[in-house]
């Protein structure tokens, strides 16, 4: 029996609403530096971000499921990204843009957060400064297949963090 | 106004603040005794010949680990400037350790209520008659003052809570005449 004469399709609840989610991923922005203004040239024309069901920024965590920091977090700035990420709902995802929301990058200094790993979960990093729009559609690529894939158990290496510091 | 009767005028006017002058790079730099940086400043503003109107900025300087330094550990330069005359000048204050103590500008500069902020913070100096002398570029919790030489650069700390900031609100609610 094919398609044309039954049009119902069987498949999983889990494996629908991951679609769902995967191909409408609601970016908040939380930009602190360089990053941000790279990110604006992802989600507008040229890169267009939109291609990817990510398109719709919003600036309040309640209406997000993807939390990307992009740039320099500071001890002062730390209670406030954390608090940020407290306020969105699950399910909710992380991406930290560039090399200092992943590791600190260049500011090993006393006033730098040494990678916002030690404050909340990451999903996926980019590497770069600022990363290449394509680096950043790459990163929601790799969410989307996380997404997916929930269960499939990532190589040692890139095993998420636990948050070090606790609030 | 040339260099040589300026330094005359003030030290006419202040002899116990003018400590020494010298040519630095180009600009004159005036040696002022700590405690009488207010005076001699509040001179250099309202006197007509002068008017050095416009504080540029507020250095401060940790000398502990200056070659061949033997002078107090920390110093502070104010670079002045006259809009309407176009001179430049520079005070050069020298700070002990044991007393980091100098008096406020901000009375007379707007700007110069931050600046002091900032050396305060960075540098651990202290502003007497200072309207608000608190941290501001670190946290509130934080300990030590990270701009001295020997506050190890990676020394970091978390900050717990985040300030809510309410009493700068309140004061600025007060300026515009919200209660």
């Amino acid at each position: 029996m094919g398609v044309e004469t039954f049009p119902v399709l069987t498949t999983r609840r889990d494996a629908v609403i991951a679609w769902g989610q995967k191909n409408s991923l609601w970016p908040m922005p939380f930009g602190t530096a360089c990053c941000a203004i790279e990110f604006m040239g992802v989600v507008s024309s040229v890169f267009d971000l939109a291609r990817f069901g990510a398109e719709l920024v919003r600036f309040s965590p309640r209406q997000a499921d993807l939390l990307l920091v992009a740039g320099t977090v500071t001890f002062k700035q730390a209670p406030i990204l954390k608090q940020i990420y407290e306020q969105m709902c699950e399910p909710k995802w992380v991406i930290s843009m560039g090399v200092c929301a992943s590791a600190g990058g260049f500011y090993n200094t006393y006033c730098t957060v040494q990678g916002i790993d030690q404050i909340i979960p990451v999903d996926v990093y980019i590497s770069g400064c600022p990363p290449r729009p394509e680096a950043i559609l790459q990163a929601v690529l790799k969410l989307q297949d996380k997404i997916d894939n929930p269960k499939a158990v990532p190589p040692a290496q890139f095993k998420a963090k636990e948050p070090s510091f606790d609030y | 106004m040339e260099t040589a009767i300026l330094v005359e005028k003030l030290k006419a006017r202040h002899p116990d603040a003018v400590l020494g002058s010298t040519d630095r790079y180009g600009t004159l730099e005036i040696q002022v005794d700590r405690n009488s940086i207010d005076r001699l400043v509040e001179t250099l503003r309202a006197d007509s010949e002068l008017s050095f109107n416009m504080l540029v900025d507020l250095v401060s300087i940790d000398y502990s680990a200056y070659p061949g330094w033997t002078g107090d550990r920390f110093g502070l330069a104010y670079l002045l400037k006259s809009l309407a005359l176009g001179h430049r000048l520079q005070l050069k204050v020298a700070v002990p350790e044991e007393e980091p103590v100098v008096p406020t500008l901000s009375h007379l500069f707007a700007n110069a209520n931050w600046l002091e902020r900032e050396a305060f913070d960075q540098m651990g100096i202290r502003f007497t008659r200072h309207p608000n002398l608190k941290r501001l570029l670190n946290h509130h919790e934080f300990v030590g003052h990270p701009l001295r030489k020997d506050y190890p650069i990676t020394r970091r700390q978390w900050l717990s809570a985040n300030e809510s900031l309410m009493d700068e609100m309140e004061v600025r609610l007060k300026e515009k005449g919200y209660e």
